[in-house]
């Protein structure tokens, strides 16, 4: 692509992307909602619970475990075969630090 | 409307109540707000966010305690650098009336086992939790106040009592102390002493802040009753009764109620602060 | 050994002997008193996983997600007293359960967990405002370098991992169909949405993240994915304010 098509293209680009709707992330026209009735993310407390999870022998051992009920990997019917692409994916945390 | 930038420099000798998210709006909108809050230091040691953004617009209105959950005074290994100074950045930016730490440990070697875990009371260790008490205060340039816990066993090797143990840290690191009077009370059922002996020889001048919560009841191998401490409902009358005996002892000192499980609805919470103020009246 | 090393042992090993030196008040031996220990830090941790992992939970379900717990908390206790970073090795966890092997998808979906939950916590930034793009001359705009807000997040999967996730958090939302997809996640306020990414968008995003300029990060996009439209992924970018600043301005 010549350097004259490409600015072209990107300009084309910027310029419908532009147009289209709802394009602008207007944070600060949105309220300032940090008291929403959401419990923290993984809230550590003193003085866990009461129940025997730290005490049972008889919980997953190996091959011998099977799903003992059904969340909604059974209705999504999703077979192994959609793994049809060979691409390989991969989670990339990008936290670049904003200049000052 | 509380004025947005007054000082909190020290906890009012007041109810307050650990905080819990989803109590935000309520705990704002209260027309009759507790003056204090605590809140758990690791919950707000993210970079941003919604808990960050919480914690900046609570710290306006109310005075902050800041309670470490995280910190292994009592471990065996040196205190993990990173985290001392991660909270440091945080009462830094925060600016808390008060911070403090518990007597237990929770990481051993690469591990944090996300629980309070009990040590012996001997010499050795208690010359180390000085040394880790010191380091803090150090760090920090501030006080910090060491909670008591609440015991489920004894280890055979203690040659100290809880209380001398905690007298001598308060002797050679000059902390203060924060007096959990639930875990008392766990501690004398569950290991069969006087939770009123217990507070009789508790360095008691030393209390800055007092911690209610709620218990819950099982049974150990041999059918004796053994107390847990859950968090996780109402405070159980002779905590109360206990409160009384220690308030009289100290006077007036901030007092917050724990309700870290099965969080209830605000009313819940608002009520156990009514009581403690009622206690605090009497 | 020490009297802690002793103590841990048993924490996360239920089948281990209570240590020894352990007493009640009058000294017996503290017999199902230290299963309290026991029991405080295996269920705090699987409560800690629960929530951690909400996408997972569901998919599993309940019983099965507590099953299967116990064995991934034993095998990964925390490195870090900050909770809100556990679970880092779950998604391979479960891609290595031959149980699970008809799932998947699940190691993808336990990836989208964990990105919403670093998002969640990431640092706040203020999103630049689309137009300045437009007021650049197009010369200075393809030597400029984008910054991706620290919430941004980028998974790409070979699952419908933005269908499944829609599937499991949406009302009447369709079952999804197999195909691959890449996802955006990004936090404009406080909470962490989702987008699906056209073709391409993810690879153009990462090397904008890494630090190309806009023209390299356009070059090199084109010469990966033919079909790249640099304008469907930036409207993307810009509905999730997936940008905080152009540098320089």
């Amino acid at each position: 692509m010549s350097a004259t098509m490409k600015s072209l293209a990107v300009a084309g680009a910027i310029a419908a992307a532009m147009s289209a709707p709802a394009t602008s992330a207007n944070a600060a026209s949105k309220e300032k909602c940090y008291g929403v009735s959401l419990a923290g993310k993984n809230d550590c407390a003193a003085g866990p619970g009461t129940t025997c999870a730290g005490t049972s022998v008889n919980d997953y051992q190996g091959n011998s475990w099977t799903l003992v009920d059904a969340g909604t990997c059974e209705t999504m019917e999703l077979p192994n075969a959609a793994d049809g692409s060979k691409r390989t994916g991969s989670l990339e945390a990008l936290t670049r630090d904003v200049p000052s | 409307m509380l004025d947005s930038t007054r000082q909190f420099d020290r906890l009012p000798n007041t109810p307050g109540v650990g905080y819990k998210p989803q109590h935000f709006k309520q705990l704002c909108d209260d027309p009759d707000p507790v003056e204090w809050i605590e809140v758990h230091a690791e919950n707000y040691m993210g970079d941003g966010g919604r808990p960050r953004a919480q914690l900046a617009a609570l710290s306006e209105r109310f005075a902050l305690s800041i309670h470490g959950v995280g910190l292994s005074i009592g471990g065996e290994m040196p205190l993990d650098v990173d985290h001392l100074k991660r909270l440091k950045a945080l009462c830094d930016w925060a600016k808390p009336a008060s911070f403090s730490e518990h007597l237990a440990w929770s990481t051993h070697g690469s591990e944090f086992l996300n629980d309070l875990l009990p040590l012996p009371y001997t010499p050795a260790t208690l010359a180390r939790v000085a040394d880790h008490i010191n380091q803090v205060q150090d760090t920090l340039s501030r006080k910090m106040l060491l909670e008591n816990p609440s015991s489920y066993l004894v280890f055979a090797a203690s040659t100290l009592s809880e209380t001398d143990f905690i007298a001598e840290v308060v002797h050679k690191t000059s902390c203060g102390l924060l007096l959990d009077v639930n875990n008392v009370f766990i501690s004398s059922v569950n290991l069969g002493i006087s939770a009123s002996h217990y507070i009789d020889a508790y360095p008691i001048n030393h209390v800055h802040e007092i911690h209610v919560g709620g218990h819950d009841t099982q049974t150990d191998d041999s059918g004796a009753p053994l107390l847990i401490d859950t968090h996780g409902q109402p405070v159980d009358e002779p905590v109360w009764e206990l409160l009384k005996y220690t308030l009289g002892k100290t006077g007036p000192k901030p007092v917050l109620v724990e309700w870290d499980n099965d969080v209830p609805d605000w009313p819940a919470l608002q009520a156990e602060t009514k009581r403690i103020a009622e206690v605090l009246a009497a | 050994m020490t009297s802690l090393d002793t103590f841990r042992m048993g924490l996360l090993d239920p089948g281990y002997p209570v240590p020894k030196g352990l007493e009640n008040g009058t000294r017996q031996a503290a017999g199902n008193r230290y299963d309290v220990y026991r029991n405080n830090v295996t269920h705090s941790l699987i409560a800690a996983l629960r929530t951690a992992f909400p996408l997972v939970y569901k998919i599993l379900g309940g019983k099965s997600f507590d099953t299967l717990a116990p064995a991934f908390v034993r095998a990964h206790p925390p490195r870090s007293p900050l909770m809100m970073h556990y679970g880092a090795e779950f998604p391979q966890f479960l891609a290595d359960m031959p149980e699970l092997s008809k799932f998947g998808y699940l190691a993808d979906c336990a990836k989208l967990d964990l990105a919403f939950r670093a998002s969640y916590h990431a640092a706040d930034t203020v999103p630049i405002d689309p137009t300045v793009l437009q007021s650049l001359p197009l010369d200075v705009l393809m030597q400029e370098r984008m910054l991706l807000a620290a919430s941004t997040r980028i998974l790409r999967s070979n699952w419908p991992i933005f269908d499944i996730w829609r599937f499991n958090n949406v009302a009447d939302a369709p079952k999804p169909t197999p195909q691959a997809q890449d996802v955006l996640i990004t936090r404009p306020e406080f909470d962490p949405q989702p987008y699906l990414l056209p073709m391409g968008a993810a690879f153009w995003l990462n090397r904008l993240g890494m630090g190309d300029t806009f023209e390299q990060a356009y070059d090199a996009a084109l010469a990966a994915t033919p079909e790249f439209d640099l304008s469907k992924s930036l409207i993307v970018a810009f509905q999730s304010a997936a940008f905080c600043k152009v540098q320089g301005f």
